[in-house]
């Protein structure tokens, strides 16, 4: 069933995937999917709305104007966070990508340490560079000729800067894998033809990044929607997202009529933002892709020939330069400086700086039964499930996505991402009342851990292997068939090397997202031994100079941690990228 | 074929990883609080042991104990404890509510006064009397038929900074009435009681000390004052209070704990001579925290021999330095520095734990109309 004549037909047959894996790819994601997310979630929503006084609960909450409020803030507040993060993004995605400059890795592994660090640590360094002593501000100031810095900390300002320091990796790396994959004679070619670079620029590279940028633009824009202690802490007190107010109701309060139908609320705008993406980036591939041929191998077709990576180069022109130096200023500012901080915090003591915190970090000090470094393992053996979990699941699901055009991969594709925009303590307390009978007990089982975190970076996985497996060039699989590959052959030597490539940008975040927590695990029961994140929020939790020092050098490791792994990952992808 | 050879190596280098965790999580296996090795036990029962010998604790994320009194009751019992924490106090409490009959572990432990009534209405314990029973403060024995057991205590007390108040033409507030006074505008800090429990704590205190008729004037008032409202402890006492060792804050009063001071000095840079805070002893609301053994577990010998040994002098003592709070048994040795900087107020602000359960939503909804709205 080698349809090499039938090139526009997009079935698994023509993938090669053997119909073992075929049905494996989309049992392993489904049964979890249905076991870890559906099932809770549904139980937790319906006995809200079943339970006692329910429809009067509702009805209450669905026609609140604080609701409304609520709703209309939630939604606002993310828009504009994933505006902002996309805008100093995409600048940041081109800079890893397109350009080969000193500090390369680090600066494409270091973006993603914003996205380990507990929420009140990076609000501590944002109260610090948006107060009133800010040395940022009163530079600003001084430049603009005002009179005194303005004092941004409780405003908008302070939440939309600290969103787009926690998302820009997002972008930064789900546009720049692709960015990297693309074939910059392309835009060469434009540009022969008579086109500005801008013009090549927008014509050419931004349609065809336009799937990765939608893809994470929705990741932005869920995490932001449902964010939680960075509006909490650096917002006004009045501020409130629909996430506080489903923590409140089902947390605090245990109101779960109101809790449900809050939930229904989030889950509705959701899936319509999801929906909405989606319509958005299949609009743009049928404008590129023009007329000529229906059926279901639209997609591919505006997105063949861009396997040919083009290795980055070193800038030559003095413009490129210039714009080297301005993007890294810009990330600079946006996430260096929080850092910067946090670093320097970590030094602090009374009479300048020294690395005691970072001494004492082997010793068992009250407040923790074991040393701050027994936390570092903890987090990694963790991390490395979840990874391993998230990648092998994710990757499935990708596969499985592909291999069907139909509406049930389109429904399975969006199915996949609602994780992020559900409520961690909505899921939490779901696992609470559903895996609560033996042999599926899961509530004190130390793997539910490991899955609850693999279940939020499974999206990540989903959304970053779609778009390079549906880009894969079928002249590569035409031409292995030509030469006598058979279906296994060709996917296992021309689907699976890709797929791996962008596995391992999204084995990246899995790992980070386990390590950092992500408060998917906050409502979990978490066995004694504490990770990282648990750690650094023990030492917060008590008075003392000692406690704050190492708080802030448990920070700090967390994020050279996950530098150096992030980087590593990094690297076993360039080796595959280069002998590909 | 290239590619075969690198995605082996690939594999190899991720099996090495794997096998890397499993040997971390066997050697896991020596400390007592691993769970596959409680598992593991569980399997290998000898003939002198107890049948089931894992007691699971449901805790909140604060807490903490030393390995080596653990250590002790499982040479003592027999029984290894297991620990899970999940969240704050409020979160695990709605978490054995919602899940009353089919709990997730043996014994709850953080359960506090504000909570309690929520708590036993719904059924969440069974009655156990511990064996020293008679050694627990009677002050703080809230409910007559021992569903819960009293195991801390830890006022929420307002505290100063010592070094402005040493400064400053302003006395140190001698209670809650004084903070209204204009003498103390722009001076406080406390934490939204909506998503903090010291802040709640300190609403509380004040419903009490002012009525239900007075408090929200006198919130009016704080507000007149320019109180400043922090979403919680950790940033209204690291970041807003300026007596905090490291804070960047300017505030020199903050709602905290009455064990702050000691742990100020005990986790000092260098051992001060003089504690750096202070505690208004009348504006300490009482906090006592509980355990009980939850309903439906599936270890009850487990459980009550863990609450008789949460009791015990062994676990008791080592409360203060582990969670920052005070033993609820009487007589136990105290660390030198508690002794010395704490305070433990005699007459602690109180309020019955019933009337908490029937009021809390609603004072904390009129709390934050009059606050924040």
């Amino acid at each position: 069933m080698t349809s090499v004549q039938v090139p526009d037909a997009a079935t698994a047959e023509r993938r090669g995937i053997p119909a073992g894996w075929r049905i494996a790819a989309f049992v392993v994601p489904g049964v979890f999917f249905t076991v870890l997310f559906l099932w809770p979630v549904g139980t937790i929503i319906g006995t809200g709305l079943t339970g006692e006084g329910a429809a009067g609960g509702i009805l209450d909450v669905l026609t609140s104007g604080r609701v409304a409020e609520i709703l209309w803030f939630s939604t606002w507040q993310a828009v504009a966070s994933t505006v902002l993060t996309l805008l100093v993004g995409i600048p940041g995605a081109w800079l890893v990508a397109r350009v080969d400059f000193p500090g390369r890795t680090l600066v494409r592994a270091g973006v993603t340490a914003p996205f380990v660090l507990p929420t009140v640590v990076v609000a501590s360094a944002f109260t610090s560079l948006l107060g009133p002593g800010s040395p940022v501000l009163s530079g600003v100031a001084r430049l603009t000729g005002m009179a005194s810095p303005p004092d941004l900390t409780g405003t908008i300002w302070a939440v939309l800067a600290a969103h787009v320091f926690f998302n820009v990796a997002v972008v930064v790396r789900t546009v720049g894998s692709r960015w990297a994959n693309l074939d910059s004679q392309l835009a060469a070619a434009a540009q022969t033809l008579g086109a500005t670079p801008w013009q090549a620029f927008r014509r050419v590279t931004l349609p065809l990044l336009r799937p990765a940028i939608t893809a994470a633009a929705v990741i932005v824009f869920l995490f932001t929607f449902t964010s939680f202690g960075i509006v909490l802490i650096l917002g006004s007190p009045g501020m409130a997202t629909l996430e506080v107010a489903i923590y409140r109701a089902t947390a605090q309060l245990l109101d779960l009529p109101q809790a449900a139908a809050l939930a229904i609320l989030q889950l509705v705008v959701v899936v319509a933002s999801l929906l909405a993406t989606a319509r958005f980036a299949g609009a743009g591939t049928r404008t590129r892709a023009g007329g000529g041929g229906g059926g279901g191998g639209e997609r591919d077709r505006g997105e063949a020939g861009r396997t040919v990576a083009a290795a980055p180069r070193r800038p030559v022109r003095a413009t490129t330069w210039a714009g080297v130096v301005a993007v890294l200023g810009l990330l600079f500012v946006v996430i260096g400086l929080p850092i910067a901080v946090l670093v320097e915090r970590s030094l602090a003591v009374s009479d300048g700086h020294s690395l005691r915190w970072y001494r004492e970090l082997s010793d068992v000090v009250g407040v923790m039964a074991v040393s701050p470094w027994e936390a570092v393992r903890n987090s990694m053996v963790f991390a490395v499930a979840a990874t391993v979990v998230a990648t092998l699941v994710g990757g499935a699901a990708a596969v499985a996505i592909t291999a069907r055009r139909g509406r049930l991969g389109r429904v399975f594709d969006l199915l996949l991402m609602l994780p992020l925009g559900v409520s961690a303590v909505t899921v939490g307390f779901g696992f609470l009342i559903t895996l609560d009978t033996p042999p599926l007990d899961l509530r004190s089982s130390p793997v539910l851990v490991p899955l609850a975190q693999a279940l939020v970076a499974i999206p990540f996985v989903v959304r970053i292997l779609v778009p390079s497996l549906r880009a894969v060039d079928d002249r590569l699989r035409q031409a292995a068939a030509v030469l006598g590959a058979t279906p296994t052959r060709v996917w296992r030597h021309v689907d699976l090397p890709i797929l791996f490539r962008s596995a391992t940008v999204a084995a990246g975040f899995a790992f980070a997202i386990s390590l950092g927590e992500f408060g998917a695990t906050v409502f979990l029961a978490r066995a004694g031994t504490p990770t990282l994140p648990v750690a650094i929020y023990r030492f917060l939790g008590q008075p003392g100079a000692a406690n704050l020092g190492r708080a802030m050098a448990m920070s700090c490791v967390l994020m050279v941690v996950t530098i150096v792994v992030v980087a590593v990952v990094d690297r076993l992808r360039i080796a595959d990228l280069g002998a590909f | 074929m290239h590619r075969p050879s690198r995605l082996v190596a690939v594999a190899a280098t991720l099996a090495v990883l794997l096998t890397a965790c499993g040997d971390a999580a066997s050697e896991d296996a020596s400390s007592p609080a691993a769970p596959e090795d409680a598992m593991t036990a569980g399997t290998a029962t000898s003939s002198d042991s107890p049948a089931d010998p894992v007691v699971q604790l449901v805790t909140h994320d604060s807490f903490n104990i030393g390995e080596d009194v653990l250590a002790a009751f499982t040479a003592e019992t027999g029984y290894e404890v297991q620990v899970l924490a999940s969240g704050d106090a409020g979160t695990m409490v709605n978490q054995a509510i919602l899940t009353a009959g089919n709990p997730q572990g043996d014994v709850l432990f953080g359960v506090d006064n504000t909570l309690l009534s929520r708590a036993l209405e719904a059924d969440v314990f069974v009655p156990h009397e511990p064996a020293d029973a008679d050694a627990l403060d009677p002050s703080l024995v809230l409910e007559d038929q021992w569903r819960v057991t009293p195991i801390d205590r830890g006022d929420v007390c307002l505290n100063f900074d010592v070094a402005f108040f040493d400064q400053a033409e302003v006395e140190v507030p001698s209670d809650l009435a004084d903070l209204a006074d204009p003498a103390y505008e722009s001076l406080l800090v406390v934490e939204n009681p909506a998503t903090s429990s010291p802040g709640l704590a300190f609403l509380l205190a004040t419903v009490a000390t002012f009525g239900e008729d007075g408090w929200e004037d006198y919130w009016r008032d704080l507000v007149a004052n320019d109180v400043a409202v922090s979403a919680g402890w950790e940033d209204a006492y690291y970041g807003v209070f300026s007596g905090a060792a490291g804070s960047e804050g300017d505030r020199p009063l903050v709602v905290s704990y009455a064990s702050s001071p000691p742990a100020e000095v005990i986790f000092a840079e260098e051992p001060p001579a003089q504690a750096p805070t202070g505690v208004v002893e009348a504006s300490c609301f009482q906090q006592v925290e509980f355990a009980g053994v939850l309903a439906g577990t599936d270890n009850e010998p487990g459980a009550r021999a863990l609450v008789d040994f949460m009791v015990s002098e062994t676990f008791q003592v080592d409360i203060p330095l582990q969670m920052f709070v005070f033993p609820a048994r009487t007589g136990v040795e105290l660390p030198p520095e508690f002794v010395e900087y704490a305070v433990v107020p005699d007459e602690p602000i109180s309020l019955d734990p019933q009337f908490i359960a029937e009021h809390r939503d609603d004072l904390v909804a009129r709390w934050t109309d009059v606050v924040l709205g």
